[in-house]
């Protein structure tokens, strides 16, 4: 809980740059796309802007989530207070739930903000439905778990980047947030559905259109989600040299 | 209150630690004395659990560092060589989390950061964001902080390096006060005057081994008590003689110039290892 509270009382303390930089990127999708595209392109009965800001929050949740592993190198390598939580008496489990945690607050922070960009552009979809939030909270728990793994195991801020872009850049464009899955090449859609991001956006977008996701989905993220935190939590182990 | 055996540690292929042993009782204050690079941080990464340990055993107030490691972990308190607060919150926020991580109760966290930011002279400032302080400041927060939950031992990772004379003393003042608190104290340092005024007992490290380990006034009573540095050769030299007498008998036959001081723990090093502690 202390790692918790010590992560949103420094979020706190950036809300107003952090949510900025939330609505930088979204804004530019919803502007560039969205009226490039304008009402002619549609996806299943849906406008692209109806189409494209699920994607938005599925893509979101994740990058905001696994933006913890950030966080924590800047405070391992930097500020060395990850020392602090290393002399603790606390038990893996509750630091990697503090991060992790941190790390899906962070980012219903940022679908949040998404969400009412998509108001002003007078997109009106089910953002009420537990289903959704459901599917966004899993999403986060995948990759809040994964970047707590990775970032116990890098051995410095460069490496971190790199794995930023090599992971997480690619999946956002590729795992149904900007145009739908069915649309690309077979081997492609091959992997694009080992991508735990694929499926959850599936379910954010089928939540936000008011239909039922049905449960596999859900269970598919969610088990993601628990291998990923077992391995955070074998992985705070290796942080210690 | 510590006990250390046979520890070492290698990295990849670095031997930091060559099989180092210890035991520091209650309340006494330990100096771990040597060069950079001899092992001291690695020594208390490890008793603190944030290194492996390669090798050996180690044991806090009785429990085993590796087998009991949470229970070894609430009897220290810990100040790092290098800061590590939280620069963009508050001392009272720092010290707060602390609290938290060691499970105390919200009244007990508020009186001890009062009682304690007032120990270290920071009370005025405990709304200021960290990153607005001074160096010294800022070690006397850490310091603070590591007392937080009221740890049996601390340690203190050169507590004062990088620091003017004037907060140095202010340190060691703090220090003192601290072990007659009742704290086992284990403090590494590479100043000699740092080893020579605080601490009851020094060990000597050098290369990841404990050259020598006794009291500073046995040290400086096994080479003398008065000594004479002077150049022969071009190479600065000291000779040690058992009193006063000896030394000016010595004096009334020397011709060039000399300085007579008293034996100090650097002399003790010097003849030990055969090499001056700051390189
Ligand atoms: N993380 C590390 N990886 C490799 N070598 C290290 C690491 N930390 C320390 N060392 C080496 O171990 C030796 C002891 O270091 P250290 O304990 O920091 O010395 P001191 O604190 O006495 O200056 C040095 O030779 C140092 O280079
Ligand atoms: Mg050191």
């Amino acid at each position: 809980m202390a790692v918790y509270l010590r992560e949103m009382l420094l979020l706190r303390r950036r809300i107003k740059r952090l949510i900025l930089s939330m609505s930088v990127s979204p804004l530019l999708y919803l502007i560039a796309f969205g009226y490039a595209m304008g009402k002619s392109v549609k996806f299943g009965g849906h406008t692209y802007l109806e189409f494209l800001i699920p994607g938005l929050v599925a893509m979101s949740s994740m990058t905001q989530s696994f933006a913890i592993a950030t966080d924590i190198n800047v405070a391992r390598f930097y500020w060395h207070i990850f020392e602090e939580f290393q002399a603790a008496p606390i038990g893996n489990v509750a630091y990697v739930a503090g991060e992790v945690l941190a790390g899906v607050s962070r980012a219903l922070i940022s679908v949040t903000v998404i969400l009412t960009l998509g108001m002003l552009f007078g997109v009106r979809l089910h953002w009420l439905s537990p289903l959704f939030w459901l599917a966004v909270a899993l999403n986060s728990f995948v990759f809040a778990s994964l970047a707590v793994a990775l970032a116990m195991l890098v051995k410095s801020h460069a490496d971190q980047s790199l794995l930023t872009s090599f992971v997480i850049t690619p999946m956002a464009f590729l795992g149904g947030t900007f145009f739908p899955v069915d649309r690309l090449p077979h081997w492609a859609g091959q992997i694009i559905w080992i991508l735990p991001l694929t499926h959850a956006s599936r379910a954010i977008r089928q939540a936000a259109f008011g239909n039922l996701p049905g449960p596999s989905p859900y269970l598919f993220v969610g088990i993601t989600g628990i291998i990923f935190f077992i391995m955070a939590l074998k992985c705070v182990n290796q942080a210690r040299d | 209150m510590i006990r250390v055996e046979g520890l070492k540690k290698v990295y990849r292929n670095v031997h930091a630690l060559n099989g180092v042993s210890f035991h520091v009782k209650s309340g006494e204050l330990f100096a771990y004395l040597g060069p950079n690079g001899a092992g001291k941080t690695t020594t208390i990464r490890i008793l603190t659990g944030l290194t492996r340990l390669s090798g050996g055993d180690a044991w806090l107030n009785g429990f085993h560092i590796e087998r009991d490691t949470l229970r070894a972990k609430r009897q220290f308190g810990l100040v790092m060589q290098s800061i590590n607060l939280d620069q963009e919150l508050t001392l009272l926020e720092n010290m707060d989390i602390h609290g938290r991580l060691y499970g105390m109760t919200k009244a007990l966290r508020r009186s001890r950061i009062r009682e304690l930011l007032g120990y270290v002279d920071l009370i005025s400032r405990r709304d200021t964001i960290v990153k607005r302080l001074s160096g010294g400041m800022k070690r006397r927060l850490m310091v603070a902080r590591a007392l937080m939950h009221s740890p049996r031992i601390l340690f203190l990772d050169e507590p004062t390096v990088g620091l003017d004379p004037g907060i140095r003393r202010r340190i060691w003042g703090l220090i003192k006060q601290i072990q007659h608190s009742g704290t086992t104290i284990f403090l590494t340092t590479h100043y000699i005057e740092e080893a020579e005024f605080l601490a009851d007992r020094v060990a000597f490290i050098d290369n990841g081994r404990i050259v020598a380990l006794d009291t500073p006034s046995a040290f400086m009573a096994r080479i003398g008590k008065w000594a004479i540095d002077l150049i022969q050769d071009d190479q600065m030299k000291s000779i040690y003689f058992k009193d006063r007498k000896e030394a000016d008998s010595f004096v009334a036959t020397h011709r060039g110039s000399y300085t007579l001081r008293r034996v100090n723990l650097e002399d003790a090093f010097l003849s030990l290892t055969g090499k001056k502690v700051k390189n």
